[in-house]
Parts: C-alpha cells; structure tokens; sequence
C-alpha cells in the first residue's frame, strides 16, 4: 500500500490515518459489543464492577438471561415478535417480488414515479405513517389486533424487497425467458424453473430486510398495539423508559446474536448472487 | 418494370403475415406487454396505498377538518353567520347558544365541543362545560343569563373565536404549528412571546439533522476510502464491521450508548479511572442534546458509508497515482483529482442521512432529554398525551412536505434506482 518512494510525512500521515479510521471503525462497533460483556454483570449496575475488570468468576452471572426466561412477557413478546414478522415479511416478499417483477420490465410506463412511490414508506417518518395508521385502522376496527401491527409491517418493509430484487433483476437476461417460451414452458413454469432461481438471492436478502424491520419495528407498534400484542422493541422501550435493568442488556444481546446471524446470511447470499450473475 | 414494381411494393404499408398493418401489430403487442408490467405492480401499489398511502392522506385531511363546533352547534353556527364580529352578537345568538348547549349535554358533545374551544382561547373549556348545566334552567333574556353564568360571555373574543371555529375547515392548526394564531380582528399574527414553541423545535431538528450529517461525513468518509483502497480480502471483514450496525436492532444501539455515556456509564469511568476528569467532574452527555447527536451519528454512519464506498470503489486509483507523477503534492492531488470525483456520493450519503434523520423518533425520545428533542417527539406528545390530534396532524403535515421535497431533490440528483442496501 505505502509506496517506496513515501517521505517521513507521508508515512507518518499513513499511520495517522490507520489509526483514525481505526478508531471510527471503534466507534461503529464497540457500542455494539459493549453490551455483550455488561449482560453477564452479576450486580444490577449498568457498568463493568472492579471485580468484572479482574476476571472474578463471581462477579459474572447468567441471573439476566434467567430473568428472561422465567418472565411471561418477555417470552410473550418473543413469540409476537417472531408470529407478527413472520407474516409481515411473507407479504413483503411476495408483493415486492411480483412488483419487481413488473418494475423490471423495459415496457413499464412512468417506471422512475412508480418506484417513488413504492419505496416511500422507507422515506417518510415513522412518526407520520404510525399517526395515518392509528387515524386510519382504529377507524376499520385493525388497532388492537395482530392483522392492523402485520399488515402495517408488511406496508414498512415492502421496499426493502423491492430494492433488492430490482437489484438482482438488472443485468437479468430477459432472453432466457425467450428461451424458455420457446422451448415450450409456459409462463408460469418459466417463472419457477428460470426466473426465480435466479432472483432467489435477492428475493431472501429483500426478505430478511423486510424481517428484521418488523422484529425492530417499535414506534407503528407503540401506536396499533394493545397489551397482548406487545413485541419486543415494544418491551424494551417500556423498559429503558421507565426503569431500567440489565434484563435488557440480555435481552440486547440476544438480539445482536441474532443480527450477526442474519447479516452472515445477507453476505453469504450476496457472494452467491454476484457469483450466479457472473459479476465475480 | 421489375425495379418499379418492387418500388410500389415498399411505398406500400408494411404488413405482417396475417396481413394487418405492421405498425398496428406492434402497438397492439407493446400496449400488451406495457398492461401486463402494470399488472404485476398494481398489487403492490393497491397496498401500499391502503395500508400507508391512504392513511397518511386521512391524517392530512384532519390537520384541516374542522367539525366538532360546525356540528355539534348548529344554531349558533346558523345565528353567528350574518354577525359582522363587531361588539357582541344579538340575542337570538345567545338563544341559539343556550338551546345548543343543552342539546350538546344532551349528547355528550360538549366535552369535545370545550376542548376544541379551549385549543384556540384557554380558559374557555371550563366556562362552556360550567355554563352548560345551568343552561337547561335558563330563561329569556338569555344574553343577560349567559352573562350572568360567566363574564366570559360577554366579551367579544369569546364571540369571535366561535364564529372562526364554526367553519367546517381551518388552517388555525396549520398557523399554530408555526407559532401564529388569529387574533381578535381574524389577523394573523405571532403567537405571544412565552407560548412560541415550534418554529425553534423545527429550527432545532434541521439544526440536529445538519449536525448529525456533517458528523456522519467526517467519520464515514476516510471509513469509506479505506474501504474502497485496501484490497478485497480486507476490506470485506472491515465491511463487516461497518454493517453490523445496520443489522443491529434500533433499540440495542440506543440501549448501548446510554449504558456508555450516563453519568455512572463506561465513558465517565473510564475518564475518571485515568484521570481525565474528577470524580466530580463527569461529564452529563446524554439526556441532552449531545447525546442525540452521537447515537443518531452512529445509527445512521452506515448510511453514509455505503453510498461513498461505492462511489469511491469506482474512482480508478491510477488518476491519483497520475496526479502524483505529474508533480501535484498529495495533498493537492486528493483535493483537485479525488475528492471532485466523489462528489456523488457526499450528496447521496448526505441527503440520506438528512432525510432519515429528520423524522427520527425513538432515539431522541429515549436518549435526548429536553434539550433534544425533535419535531417527531412533540408530534407523538399531541398524539398520546394532550390528544390535540388536529395539531399533531398539521406538524405531521409540515413535516412530511419538507421530507418529501427532499426526497423529490434525493430521487433527481442520485435516483431511487441508485438506493443501495447492504
């Protein structure tokens, strides 16, 4: 990287700027970790105790992640969590791959104020769409129900999808669709056996998005939802509002766990994609 | 003769095989296959129109409806329209009032008729509710019973402010989300000194959304180069580093900063343990508007970065190298050859981060004390907590129309094709 012929400045100045973008990479991630070690504290304090600095087996404890378990509305929460972004996304996905499907092709009329429109929910507020909705579904009898959180979800996370399959869909070759027809499939199976191994990739990683926007979702919840539909984000904003514990450090934990996860698969799907179109 | 025949030939409209006009064929196909694209969006659109688009055009609706007086008083609406606003109205206004006013008790409007009232003249709810269950024993001349049921009947400003509210639509709401009101002439004018409150909310929240971009392209733009210069193997690890926190739930981040900067927090420890600061010393840093600051930059650093990492992967690194052999010094070679080049992507990375943080919620909320507090916030306290959802709606409405020409500015200068995730 440094080039032999780099002066004492030059040099000096390479290490200055490892070391700040050292530091900014820190910064984006150590908040993140911070709260891995801080969730096993065995005193109901927010910060690392003397005896956590020495390593004292006694001043770690799994007493946090215990209290999650034997607490209903934690596992009450979970499972919301999970049925509410489960449906959300099987929406999501569904319309914005059909919709991406259309978006993609070259005959599509006012292409550019379409897709506008479709991915204003990214755009627009939380704040705003969470008000419309709770005017809108307490109109319709949807506030207080798991269909009024999932299909306002669903509404959030649809540009997630469209994005990506799009994304896949560019550089697709429309001919091999020609050369299915030709070779006799007909358009529904061409659609199954060519076109959506192809967009699969996509498709997943549009998905997971859709996914983790209504597992992290909380302020459409904090206004369409009653007590029984409470998620996690949900209970993890009464808990930092009102008193906060380690529980929630737990609790964020297990998310970033979960993060990690997800993110692996994204970039997984993404190496095969690039791989599948011929761009690596 | 052959060469003229087949001249005639293609004067003639080309044909397709069964015989009809080319060109119409092809219309017919394209206009097909144009259907067939719009079907595949439609029901995606048909959605997200009912589930967002509608909904939100309901709630802009309410920023102008006006109908709780317009409805629930009738009679005084009716005797109040020919009333020039000057002085007190006559006695069939009173009259109209007192049989309202029963009949709005009769019907458990006159809550809500006091609210909306009290909205625009504090101190009205409390007459009106008060005068209300008097009203049904009150006798002609009911000028003077009103008056005697409360002073407040005889002022002009009472009179006026229900005349303005008996129209169906207002855009008082609109004028109080700037801090203005109606005065007693139906001028408009500023709000008094000690109740202006929202024109410095909405200034504070461009003023956080301003700062949080620039922090955002100061640390996400060497991030980015670094990125877009190392070599793969590398640079996808440090990626990693970078989406994390993309993946990484909203509340989980929140949660950490106030774990590291609270006054018992991991910061002000550390600072303490190496002697930086005094253990009186430590520093407050959230709960106040630096603390919205710093957790928003580092929700919304990923933002930046990727719209800059892609345009600067781009950038062939042989310019540089050429400006260097040319005899520029480094500096003026990033200067005049590099940084031009990655233009783009600041206006990208910058009007994202601007766009998204200027409707942020949650983590002010959570972590801004009073001091940072943003325009969002004050539109969930009209929501939830003092129910004024015509004003809630009308801040909404503001807010949405800056974010949307933003958007407008976004979707021509970069191109929602160009949005990139991950």
């Amino acid at each position: 990287m440094l080039p032999i012929y780099a002066g004492p400045l030059e040099t000096t100045w390479y290490y200055t700027f490892r070391v700040i973008c050292g530091l900014i990479l820190l910064f984006l991630i150590a908040p993140i970790l911070v709260v891995i070690p801080l969730s096993f504290n065995a005193e109901p304090y927010f910060s690392f105790t003397p005896g956590m600095l020495s390593f004292d087996a006694d001043a770690f404890s799994m007493r946090w992640y215990e209290d999650i378990i034997n607490n209903k509305q934690w596992i009450h929460s979970a499972k919301n969590s999970v049925i509410i972004a489960f449906f959300a996304t099987i929406i999501a996905t569904t319309l914005g791959t059909v919709a991406a499907l259309g978006l993609s092709r070259p005959e599509m009329p006012y292409r550019g104020a379409i897709m506008g429109l479709l991915i204003s929910p990214m755009i627009v507020p939380l704040i705003i769409s969470a008000a419309g909705m709770y005017f809108f579904y307490s109109e319709v009898g949807l506030t207080q129900t798991y269909a009024g959180i999932i299909l306002a979800h669903a509404a959030l996370g649809t540009p997630f999808v469209v994005i990506t399959v799009t994304a896949t869909l560019t550089g697709f070759d429309q001919s091999l669709i020609r050369a299915a027809n030709n070779l006799g499939a007909n358009d529904t199976y061409t659609f199954f056996k060519v076109t959506m191994p192809l967009i699969m990739p996509g498709m997943i990683s549009g998905g997971l998005f859709a996914f983790i926007t209504s597992f992290d979702e909380v302020v459409a919840v904090l206004f369409l939802s009653g007590f029984e539909q409470r998620t996690i984000p949900r209970q993890m904003w009464a808990g930092i509002r009102e008193q906060i514990s380690p529980t929630i450090l737990a609790v964020a934990t297990i998310l970033v766990i979960i993060s990690v996860m997800l993110l692996a698969t994204i970039e997984l799907l993404r190496r095969r994609s690039d791989r599948l179109r011929g761009l690596v | 003769m052959s060469d003229q025949v087949t001249a005639a030939a293609y004067a003639g409209p080309v044909l397709a095989a069964d015989g009809t006009l080319l060109k119409d064929r092809l219309n017919k196909t394209m206009r097909r296959r144009k259907l067939i694209a719009a079907g595949l969006v439609l029901p995606l659109g048909a959605f997200v129109f009912i589930t967002f688009m509608f909904p939100i055009i309901l709630m802009l609706y309410r920023s102008v409806d006006n109908p709780v007086v317009h409805d629930n008083m009738p009679q005084t609406v009716a005797a109040l329209e020919y009333w020039d606003g000057q002085g007190i109205p006559g006695e069939e206004a009173f009259a109209a009032m007192v049989a309202d006013l029963v009949q709005a008790r009769k019907s458990k409007e006159i809550g809500r008729v006091a609210t909306r009232l009290n909205f625009e003249m504090s101190g009205v709810r409390s007459v009106l509710t008060g005068t209300a269950r008097k009203a049904k024993n009150m006798k002609a001349p009911f000028k003077d019973a009103l008056i005697a049921a409360n002073d407040l009947w005889g002022e002009r400003e009472l009179w006026v402010t229900i005349k303005r509210m008996a129209k169906p639509f207002t855009a008082s709401q609109y004028l109080a989300a700037v801090d203005m009101r109606f005065d007693i002439d139906n001028n408009m004018v500023m709000q008094d000194e000690d109740r202006q409150i929202y024109v410095t909310i909405f200034g504070r929240t461009l003023w956080i959304s301003l700062l949080v971009s620039v922090m955002c392209l100061l640390l996400g733009y060497p991030v980015a180069y670094l990125l877009a210069t190392l070599p793969l193997k590398y640079s996808n690890l440090l990626m990693i580093m970078v989406l994390l926190p993309f993946w990484t739930s909203l509340l989980v981040r929140t949660t950490s900063w106030i774990v590291l900067l609270q006054t018992n927090g991991v910061i002000n420890d550390l600072m303490v343990w190496t002697g930086i600061i005094s253990e009186e010393g430590r520093i407050q840093m959230i709960y106040n508007q630096m603390g919205t600051v710093i957790a928003m930059t580092h929700i919304l650093l990923p933002f930046m970065v990727l719209p800059l990492y892609s345009v600067m992967k781009t950038i062939p690194p042989s310019y540089m190298r050429a400006a260097l052999s040319l005899g520029a010094n480094p500096v003026t070679s990033f200067v005049r050859v590099y940084a031009p080049q990655t233009v783009p992507g600041i206006g990208a990375g910058s009007l994202l981060v601007f766009i998204l943080s200027i409707g942020y919620y949650i983590t002010p909320a959570l972590v801004g004390g009073r001091t940072g507090q943003m325009i969002s916030n004050f539109i969930a306290f009209h929501m939830q907590k003092s129910l004024n959802w015509g004003l809630a709606a009308a801040l909404g409405g503001i807010l949405l129309v800056g974010v949307l020409f933003l958007y407008w500015a976004y979707s021509k200068i970069v191109g929602v094709d160009n949005m990139k995730l991950g």
